[in-house]
C-alpha cells in the first residue's frame, strides 16, 4: 500500500515539475546579483575566475560556513566508527601483507602515479582564481593521492594519521587567521588584502589564491581523513 | 497548449528533473539502506544540474575573463555556480556521515534491510524501556515473517 502511494506521489510530483519547466523562461534568467558581480568583479577583487571571487570574496563567510560543515562531518564520522581493537588490527595486517604480494602492479604503478596527483592537484588549487578548478577539487585530488594505497590495500595503513589532523586544523586556522587579519587592517571579515596585482597573473587577486590554498588543504586533508576511517572500517564488517 | 522544442536547454532540464525524480523514487520504494544513500547522491546530483541550468544563458560561456575577450561577450551567472560548488562539497560530507551510520548498523544488526532493522530498533527499544515487544496481538507473527523472507 505504502508502494502505490509513493509511486501516486512521484508520478504527480513529476507531472507537475515538467508542466513547470514547460512554462519556465529558459536560459533567459534576469541575473540580478550576478549581472553586478561579472560587472565589477574585475576591479573589486581582480581574479579572471569569477566563481573564486564569488566563492572567496564576495561570500567568503558561506565558505568558512561548508568548511565547518565539513569538518563537523569528518569528526562525527570519527566519532562513529572509532578506532580499531587490538584483535582486530592484528588478523587485518596479516591480510594486508598477504594482498600487497598479491597486488605488485598496482602498487607500483600508484607509486608512479603519486606524484602526478600531487602535482596536478596543486596546479588546480593554486591555480583556483585564473582557470577552472580551486581549492575544492584540487583538495580531492590531493586526498585522493594521499588515500589511494590505502584503497586498493585495505589494512595495510595502520599508523595513526596525526599529521593530517595537523594540516586539517592548520589550514582552517590560517584560513580564519587571514579572515581575521582583513577585519582588523580593512575593516571586512574576509576582504581580499595584499592589493589585486597584475590581473591574469599567478599573484593577483590579493589573498584569494592563499584562502583557496588553504581550502584545498583542508579539504584533502578531512577526505583523507574520512577515506582512512571508511577503509578501516571495510575491514572490520 | 504549448509546445516543446527539443532543444539542448530542454533536453538537460529533462535529464535533471528526471535524475532528481530517479532518486527520490529510490528513497521512497527501495528497501537497502545502502541502495537509499546511493539514490540520495542521484537525487543531489539532479538538483545541483537544476541549480547550474538556472544559470545558464543563451550563448553565454564560463564566467572566467580571458585574453582577447571581446567586451560583449555573455557569460553564464557565476551565483549558482558558487553556490552549486558549496552544494557539491556539503553533499559529500553528508555521504560519508551516512555511509559511517550505515556501517555501524550493519556492525549492530548485521543487515541493511530497512524492515529488518526497524523491527530489531523496535524490540531493542521495548527490552530497554520494560515493555512487552511491539506488533499488535492481531497481527499474527507467521504472516510479517513471511514477508520478509519474500524481499
Amino acid at each position: 500500500m505504502t508502494k502505490y502511494t509513493s509511486l501516486l506521489f512521484i508520478a504527480g510530483l513529476s507531472f507537475l515539475l515538467f508542466v513547470i519547466v514547460g512554462y519556465l523562461p529558459i536560459a533567459e534568467n534576469p541575473m540580478v546579483a550576478g549581472k553586478a558581480i561579472l560587472g565589477s568583479a574585475q576591479q573589486e577583487v581582480g581574479s579572471a575566475n569569477i566563481v573564486t571571487s564569488v566563492v572567496l570574496a564576495y561570500r567568503g563567510l558561506d565558505t568558512l560556513g561548508e568548511l565547518s560543515i565539513l569538518f563537523a562531518a569528518a569528526s562525527v564520522v570519527g566519532l562513529l566508527l572509532g578506532k580499531s581493537y587490538s584483535t582486530d588490527s592484528v588478523k587485518t595486517q596479516k591480510s594486508g601483507q598477504a594482498k600487497e604480494y598479491k597486488q605488485f602492479v598496482v602498487l607500483k604503478s600508484l607509486d608512479l602515479l603519486f606524484p602526478m596527483l600531487l602535482v596536478v592537484g596543486m596546479y588546480i588549487i593554486v591555480h583556483g582564481h585564473l582557470t577552472p578548478g580551486g581549492g575544492f577539487q584540487g583538495g580531492v585530488l590531493l586526498a585522493v593521492a594521499f588515500s589511494m594505497r590505502s584503497i586498493v590495500n585495505p589494512g595495510s595503513d595502520k599508523k595513526n594519521h596525526y599529521s593530517i589532523t595537523f594540516i586539517e586544523g592548520f589550514a582552517g586556522f590560517s584560513f580564519i587567521l587571514i579572515g581575521v587579519l582583513a577585519l582588523i587592517t580593512d575593516g571586512n571579515f574576509l576582504q581580499p588584502l595584499l592589493g589585486k596585482g597584475e590581473f591574469g597573473s599567478l599573484w593577483s587577486a590579493g589573498t584569494l589564491p592563499l584562502l583557496y590554498l588553504a581550502v584545498g588543504l583542508k579539504v584533502g586533508a578531512e577526505l583523507a581523513g574520512l577515506l582512512f576511517e571508511l577503509n578501516g572500517e571495510e575491514e572490520r564488517v | 497548449m504549448m509546445s516543446i522544442e527539443v532543444t539542448i536547454e530542454n533536453i538537460l532540464y529533462f535529464g535533471a528533473i528526471s535524475l532528481s525524480l530517479i532518486g527520490l523514487f529510490g528513497m521512497m520504494m527501495l528497501q537497502n539502506v545502502f541502495r537509499i544513500l546511493l539514490s540520495l547522491v542521484l537525487l543531489e546530483a539532479g538538483a545541483n544540474l537544476l541549480l547550474v541550468l538556472s544559470g545558464v544563458r543563451i550563448g553565454g560561456v564560463a564566467p572566467i575573463i580571458t585574453e582577447g575577450m571581446s567586451a560583449g561577450v555573455v557569460m553564464n551567472d557565476p551565483v549558482p555556480q558558487a553556490l552549486v560548488l558549496t552544494a557539491i562539497v556539503i553533499g559529500v560530507g553528508i555521504q560519508a556521515l551516512a555511509l559511517a551510520l550505515i556501517f555501524r548498523v550493519k556492525r549492530n544488526y548485521g543487515t541493511l534491510d530497512l524492515r529488518k532493522i526497524r523491527e530489531k530498533l523496535e524490540k531493542d527499544i521495548a527490552v530497554s524501556n520494560e515493555v512487552s515487544a511491539p506488533g499488535s496481538y492481531q497481527a499474527p507473527e507467521k504472516l510479517t515473517e513471511s514477508t520478509g523472507a519474500n524481499q
